[in-house]
């Protein structure tokens, strides 16, 4: 507790630089990871590409491809920028399978029945299916979002600072409070960011909660196991 | 393309295959750690996950246990414990058999409880004692879910014994370090596609015993379900719960 109140200043800061690397990161593997998963969801021969794709970049261990990637894009080990790029691309590899499964979900009688009354495919798709995969999206985020602040952390080895570097210091000076404090900030960030998900999530998808009880139409189920802790 | 080359005319060195601090050495280090921590881990989640998933008791504590942890930053367990323990192989051991225990425990959990509820009543109608039920009827039956959760675990060891070399002298990832003081960009991305490439060799493996233990009546059964709307319904969440992170 006392080295917390000592550098308290210290933690704050890198809790923002912290945010700084994940966030962008989050935000932009969610949203390049929609229309992917909407590909792999329509056609056929694209899922089974696409998908197996994810699952390689899946396996990929981070340390390697924080080192591997600098010799692709340009970028210097030891920036953010690097760290951000690989981070999207975990959160590309998590999220795809998910927003193919949350448009899988939709089902075909909407889609018909939107195409009835007169939607064209643009129309469908915002109006339409993105909402309804809306909840599946949200614990998919949820699973980037929890994976991609503990990630981060990865990053101080090899000198990207972040709460990680609270790590690579406390072992370094032999302080176990700094790494204790490292871990519980890592979480904590990656409780709030998660609970701010959900919260955007409830307000712009209102009817996922609401439905949720009444269990009445095929979209619903899916709206309530979503809601789950992931 | 140019750092590709050198980096491929270190890994093809054969000077950097020799030696206590060779390649050969390294690697064999990497997959000795990696199997003695999987397989410390597997005597320890399999069983009580397959306890849970068939009793149902203590579901909530497996949820918690694998969703929790999963959150833990993996730099700072494996840091805490090398402060505790010291220097040596004591410290990343026991980080990771602690990392690896939720994919296991969850694996092992949602393995068990996959198997229809119908299926283990007809089991058991048919007179099938208890002992018959799980090893004749759930096991196979959920055995694929389960290797997948090895499979999972195998990879977050593989990856997570790279940053044990920031603690102690084993594995692969020492290249890694050692390159980043000596600035040798060759040596660490030689390493780096070569961890990548045990990566995907055993993610493949296990990929392909997951086929391998999936029985024919469950291939068949899936199949005949594909592109229906029910079988698709439970799948985003489930897999929320036996999929780790990337590590």
């Amino acid at each position: 507790m006392n080295w917390l109140v000592q550098n308290v200043g210290l933690v704050g800061e890198l809790l923002l630089v912290h945010l700084a690397l994940s966030v962008p990161a989050i935000i932009l593997s969610f949203v390049i990871a929609i229309p992917i998963g909407y590909l792999a969801h329509r056609q056929r021969w694209a899922r089974g590409v696409l998908l197996t794709l994810c699952g390689v970049l899946y396996a990929i261990p981070s340390l390697a491809l924080f080192i591997a990637l600098p010799a692709i894009t340009g970028f210097g080990i030891r920036s953010p920028l690097n760290l951000v790029v690989a981070l999207t691309l975990y959160g590309i590899a998590v999220m795809v399978r998910t927003a193919a499964d949350a448009f899988d979900a939709v089902s075909p009688d909407t889609r018909l029945a939107a195409t009835a009354v007169g939607y064209s495919a643009a129309g469908r798709f915002w109006a339409v299916e993105l909402p309804l995969a809306g909840p599946v999206l949200i614990a998919g985020l949820r699973v980037v979002i929890v994976s991609t602040v503990s990630l981060v952390t990865v990053g101080a080895v090899i000198g990207v600072q972040s709460l990680g570097s609270l790590f690579t210091d406390g072992f370094q000076r032999g302080i176990v409070a700094e790494i204790v404090t490292g871990i519980v900030a890592t979480m904590l960030l990656a409780l709030v960011l998660d609970a701010l998900s959900v919260v955007a999530g409830r307000l712009l998808l209102p009817w996922a909660r609401r439905a949720a009880p009444g269990r009445r139409s095929s979209a619903q189920p899916v709206a309530v196991e979503a809601g789950e802790p992931a | 393309m140019n750092l590709f080359a050198e980096a491929i005319a270190w890994l093809f060195g054969p000077d950097n295959w020799a030696g206590p601090s060779g390649i050969t050495a390294r690697l064999l280090q990497h997959l000795v750690v990696s199997a003695v921590v999987l397989v410390i881990a597997a005597v320890i989640a399999l069983p009580v996950g397959g306890v849970i998933g068939h009793t149902g008791r203590g579901k909530q504590l497996a949820v918690m246990v694998s969703g929790g942890l999963r959150a833990l930053p993996t730099l700072g367990v494996l840091t805490l414990f090398g402060l505790w323990l010291g220097i040596g192989l004591r410290a990343p051991v026991l980080a990771l058999v602690i990392l690896a225990i939720p994919p296991l425990l969850a694996g092992a959990y949602a393995g068990f409880e996959s198997v229809d509820r119908r299926t283990i009543d007809a089991a058991r109608a048919m007179g099938m004692r208890e002992t018959q039920i799980v090893g004749k009827v759930e096991l196979p039956i959920g055995l694929p879910i389960v290797v997948g959760g090895i499979r999972s675990a195998a990879l977050q060891v593989i990856a997570t014994a790279m940053l044990a070399a920031y603690l102690a002298d084993v594995g692969l990832g020492r290249f890694i370090f050692e390159g980043l003081k000596t600035r040798d960009y060759a040596q660490m991305l030689g390493a780096s596609l070569l961890v990548i490439l045990l990566a995907l060799v055993v993610d493949g493996a296990f990929a392909l015993v997951q086929r391998l233990v999936t029985p024919t009546g469950v291939r068949l059964a899936r199949s005949a379900r594909t592109g229906g709307e029910p079988a698709r319904k439970r799948t985003p969440a489930r897999r929320t719960i036996t999929e780790g992170n990337p590590v």
